[in-house]
């Protein structure tokens, strides 16, 4: 394809989505190593009441009330979870059960109680977003990536999310260390003086801000999926965690390639005439990754029994 | 109008949809119990995201064979299909890779859900449109609902009903003690497997009335609540059904009463009124009655190693123990101790030293099992033992005031 | 902390406290209603081998735990040589019970010792060729340096045993607490565990091990704590380890003819 098509139609969502794909899936494998993995799918289901209390408060669709809105519902549910855990004696999956649907219920009741008509803002939207439509209108081609004013009109996702990455990519780094040994022996960190529930909210607040800013740009369907699928076949393919991390990332990369890529085109190949849902493909794609790495990785197995003594 | 609504006096299909609805929601609360119990209240996640490739495959063959797409029986057997075959890939990454359930669980969910999004899509460009109304299935809609769907839901509901009370025995011992329950030789895999069809068939039933993404609500939160009120396991079940049903009624009926209020969240937020209340106010296990407990148990313990410090003329290093004594009389405000509490002190040390006879005393065992430190001799021993103990010891005199 | 105006009695004991590599004072700890560990004070002795030893839900690891902030006391105060638990982490190693890790985690065994260099490290402290070097050696004192490349999961129970102790060398501590690091591992591993943990005392550490096995006891250890929600018993062992003690301790769960058997062992 040339570029005169290609940069201004596929390349801003296809960055989008890479982006927003790594971004989760890089926090996705320390949550998934926690036994946290559907803290992910408990924050993707609360950033719709986040987003529609932002709107009620603020009266319109503005990216920065909106992504605030969402980070504080995903606080919340976080906060909520706990508490229900704790004071409740409850286990962690239905505590989380209890919270994201109550809040997911109250996010679709305030939004049939509001007259959303003037603005678009509906639960689907939220549920799939909308990939496609980040297009770049004002690049001719490769060319524009060198103009300026081209630049000036990038979608703003895409800055958005770029940094986002950055700064979850930033927080691994930083903290890579101590992340590793309190999943690793929780009861040992202390020890050490590391403040583990901390550096747990930390991570968890680094996930949200992930899944927040993914949502906005590509609906929450991804966010669950990047949370837990490329880290889950990764986990198949590398005993190590550094490899696995590189593995997960690389399978991110990968999800989003081809799922944006089969939604585009591959109705085209099979004679139909429209795309199909790019959020969905990406999310079908992941999965059909994880299903050869859990059939054919090399680690796939849980680490066998004990030889000898 | 809501009352109008809460007596059934709506019209034929508002009706039939509260009936259906009640009885979907007993049914939830019963059968959620048993995922609850077994630690699984997310596998019903799972399960119901994965009915949505179902749901879109049924209406495009349906359709394409030149049928009405929107058949709800076909649509709830392409569900409950594609749920099954989501419940398959769960069970068999955990079995056969290293995946715990919770990643297993979160990876269905997605994929499938993603896979009907993207049938979801194809079925709009089929032509058809927006009219296929399968998002409905996303969030339920009973708004203009047929006669006949509100009868599928009715009948549905009762069915499962049916089925849960006719197995409810061995599922409740699998969902207890399944050790015991395989070792009187009830096939424990086939009941589990009894409790996910049950599941499916719940979500099923509920997608057009609640929807798959809120249907788990209906299965976790009643549950959860039940169990506030109760430690017996034949009550939590039973409460779990009152308050699914009760949530599912009166969410129904007061969905019917005014428009915009769509029944699934309006149901599932009744549900969590309940539990809400519940959390705080259950008189043992609410977080109010918890709180008073771990004060008054702080307030012993300090108390207690206060006096006993205080007997063996040890000096006390905190405050909140100070404070107790001189609160109770039983130091003065330097620190000394009062007659009341020299007297308490004494006493203190005295049931202290009898403890550790009863302790080391084999005929005394399970008394002995009892001890935590706090717990007042007189409460397991009688005055006869106790004198016993105490010529044992000595006289009181030779314990140090 | 100490109020200095107290009696002459209570000065001595705060000496005590000064000196002692890890000394309690009235820990009570609780999960839920009923104390774990009651009142209890210890005074662990300087570059001695101290066994904790109590029945089963005695609160053995429980007060260990408490004593190093993994899980909060009900009431109770900690020093470590005299000093705050915060203000002397860099003295301590700990060595887990085995079963509270899961193996399965993605990591290497050198891996796991490396992160017994953490404090020497830090956040984001290059890792150089002789943090490596000290943890290959530390592997090597407890038998497993050929092991260094394995992924974790591969090892057998007295193997992970002894990595965890590499880990707790690798710390270069002062006093090394170690949870049950007897249960469940073979003959081999036990005699490795102990040798480290002797030549650890050789070299001035102090050393405390919550222990299970009476029977070898006075054979391991210099001193012992009986516990049993509360303090049975403290001192050396010929001392503290005595009929009466462990009756104390054990009450009816340990069988009269046996505590005579142990008795007789230990002369």
């Amino acid at each position: 394809m040339s570029g005169e098509e290609f940069v201004p139609l596929s390349l801003t969502p296809l960055l989008i989505g890479i982006f927003a794909a790594v971004a989760c899936a890089l926090p996705g494998n320390f949550l998934l190593l926690r036994k946290q993995a559907l803290i992910g799918d408990a924050i993707s289901h609360v950033v719709l009441p986040g987003i529609v209390v932002a709107f009620l408060l603020t009266g319109a669709i503005t990216a920065g009330p909106m992504m605030l809105g969402a980070a504080g519902a995903a606080v919340v549910a976080v906060v909520l979870i706990e508490a229900i855990r704790r004071l409740g004696r409850i286990e962690p999956g239905a505590a989380m059960g209890v919270v994201f649907t109550t809040m997911f219920a109250g996010g679709v009741l305030l939004l049939e109680q509001t007259d959303t008509s003037a603005v678009h803002l509906d639960v689907e939207h939220a549920l799939y977003g909308n990939l496609e439509s980040l297009i770049w209108l004002d690049a001719v081609g490769w060319s524009s990536l060198l103009d300026a004013q081209a630049l000036a009109h990038l979608p703003v996702e895409l800055p958005r999310m770029a940094l986002t990455l950055l700064a979850v990519t930033l927080f691994i780094a930083l903290f890579w260390r101590v992340l590793k040994i309190s999943t690793f022996d929780e009861g040992f960190a202390r020890t050490l003086g590391i403040r583990t529930n901390l550096l747990g909210l930390a991570l968890v607040i680094t996930a949200a801000v992930a899944a927040v800013a993914a949502f906005d740009a590509v609906g929450s369907i991804i966010v669950i999926a990047m949370f837990i699928c490329p880290p889950a076949a990764a986990r198949m393919m590398s005993n190590q965690l550094e490899g696995q991390v590189a593995w997960s990332v690389g399978f991110a990369v990968l999800s989003a390639l081809l799922g944006y890529i089969l939604a585009g085109y591959g109705p085209l190949w099979l004679g139909a005439q429209d795309a199909v849902s790019a959020a969905g493909m990406i999310a079908t794609v992941s999965g059909v990754i994880l299903a050869i790495a859990a059939r054919f990785g090399p680690c796939r197995n849980r680490s066998g029994a004990p030889v000898g003594v | 109008m809501l009352i109008d609504a809460l007596l059934l006096q709506l019209g034929y299909n508002a009706t039939l949809v509260a009936i259906g609805a009640t009885l979907l929601g007993v049914s939830a609360g019963v059968t959620g119990t048993f995922l609850f119990l077994r630690k699984r209240a997310l596998v019903s996640d799972a399960i119901s995201h994965a009915t949505l490739p179902g749901v879109c495959l049924a209406f495009i063959l349906m359709a394409s064979f030149g049928g009405d797409g929107r058949n709800l029986i076909g649509l709830l057997l392409g569900s409950a299909l594609s749920a099954s075959a989501g419940l398959w890939c769960l069970n068999w990454l955990t079995r056969n890779t290293r995946l715990a359930e919770d990643a297993a669980i979160g990876s269905v969910l997605s994929v499938f859900f993603g896979f009907g999004i993207v049938l979801l899509t194809v079925i709009q460009t089929m032509g058809v449109g927006r009219q296929a109304g399968l998002e409905g299935f996303l969030l339920g809609s009973t708004a203009g609902m047929l006669w006949a769907d509100a009868m599928v839901i009715a009948v549905g509901g009762a069915v499962t009903l049916l089925l849960i009370l006719l197995i409810r025995r061995p599922m409740t011992l699998v969902a207890f003690d399944p050790e015991y329950a395989a070792a009187r030789g009830l096939p424990v895999s086939k009941i589990d497997m009894a409790v996910m069809g049950l599941v499916m068939a719940v979500t099923v039933v509920g997608l057009k009335i609640v929807g798959l993404i809120l249907i788990v609500a209906l299965l976790i939160i009643p549950a959860v609540t039940a169990r506030f009120w109760t430690e017996r396991s034949d009550h939590v079940v039973l409460l779990a059904g009152l308050f699914g049903g009760l949530s599912a009624y009166v969410g129904a009926a007061m969905s019917a009463s005014a428009p915009n209020l769509p029944t699934g969240p309006i149901i599932v937020l009744m549900s969590f009124a309940l539990f809400l209340i519940s959390l705080l106010f259950a008189p043992n296990r609410g977080v109010l009655a918890a709180i008073l407990r771990h004060f008054k148990f702080q307030r012993r313990v300090h108390l207690r190693q206060g006096l006993l410090a205080l007997a063996q003329g040890q000096p006390i290093y905190e405050n909140l123990t100070l404070r107790l004594l001189r609160k109770g009389g039983l130091v003065r405000a330097d620190g000394v101790a009062t007659d009341k509490g020299k007297a308490s002190a004494a006493k203190a040390l005295r049931d202290e030293h009898r403890w550790a006879v009863v302790r080391s005393d084999q005929t005394h065992e399970a008394a002995a099992a009892l001890y935590d430190g706090l717990r007042k001799i007189e409460s397991v021993l009688t005055c006869d033992q106790i004198a016993e103990i105490d010529r044992l010891i000595g006289g009181p005199q030779e314990v140090p005031a | 902390m100490l109020d200095l105006a107290c009696s002459d009695g209570q000065v001595k004991q705060g000496q005590a406290l000064e000196n002692s590599p890890l000394a309690i004072r009235g820990l009570t700890v609780s999960y839920g209603q009923k104390p774990a560990v009651f009142s209890v004070d210890m005074t662990v002795e300087a570059g001695k081998m101290t066994a904790i030893i109590g029945p089963n839900g005695a609160g053995k690891s429980t007060m260990l735990k408490a004593a190093l902030g993994i899980v909060p006391p009900v009431s109770g105060q900690v020093q470590v040589f005299g000093k705050t638990l915060d203000a002397q982490r860099a003295r301590i190693a700990y060595v887990p019970q085995r079963a509270s890790v899961d193996w399965d985690f993605p990591t290497r065994v050198i891996d796991v010792v490396l992160m017994g260099l953490y404090r020497e490290l830090g956040l984001l402290g290059r890792l150089r060729a002789k943090h490596r070097a000290k943890a290959i050696e530390c592997l090597d004192r407890v038998g497993m340096g050929d092991f260094a490349t394995r992924q974790i999961g591969q090892l057998s129970g007295g193997q992970q045993q002894r990595v965890f102790l590499a880990r707790a060398l690798a710390q270069g501590a002062d006093l090394y607490l170690l949870d049950e690091p007897f249960a469940g591992v073979d003959a081999a591993t036990e005699k490795a565990i102990i040798s480290v943990l002797k030549s650890l005392r050789e070299a001035g550490k102090t050393v405390v091990v919550v222990h299970h096995d009476l029977a070898t006891v006075a054979e391991y250890f210099d001193n012992v704590f009986l516990i049993n929600t509360r303090k049975v018993a403290e001192g050396t062992v010929a001392e503290a380890f005595t009929a009466d003690t462990l009756q104390a301790a054990y009450g009816g769960r340990l069988a009269t003819a046996q505590v005579d058997k142990l008795a007789l062992a230990m002369g």
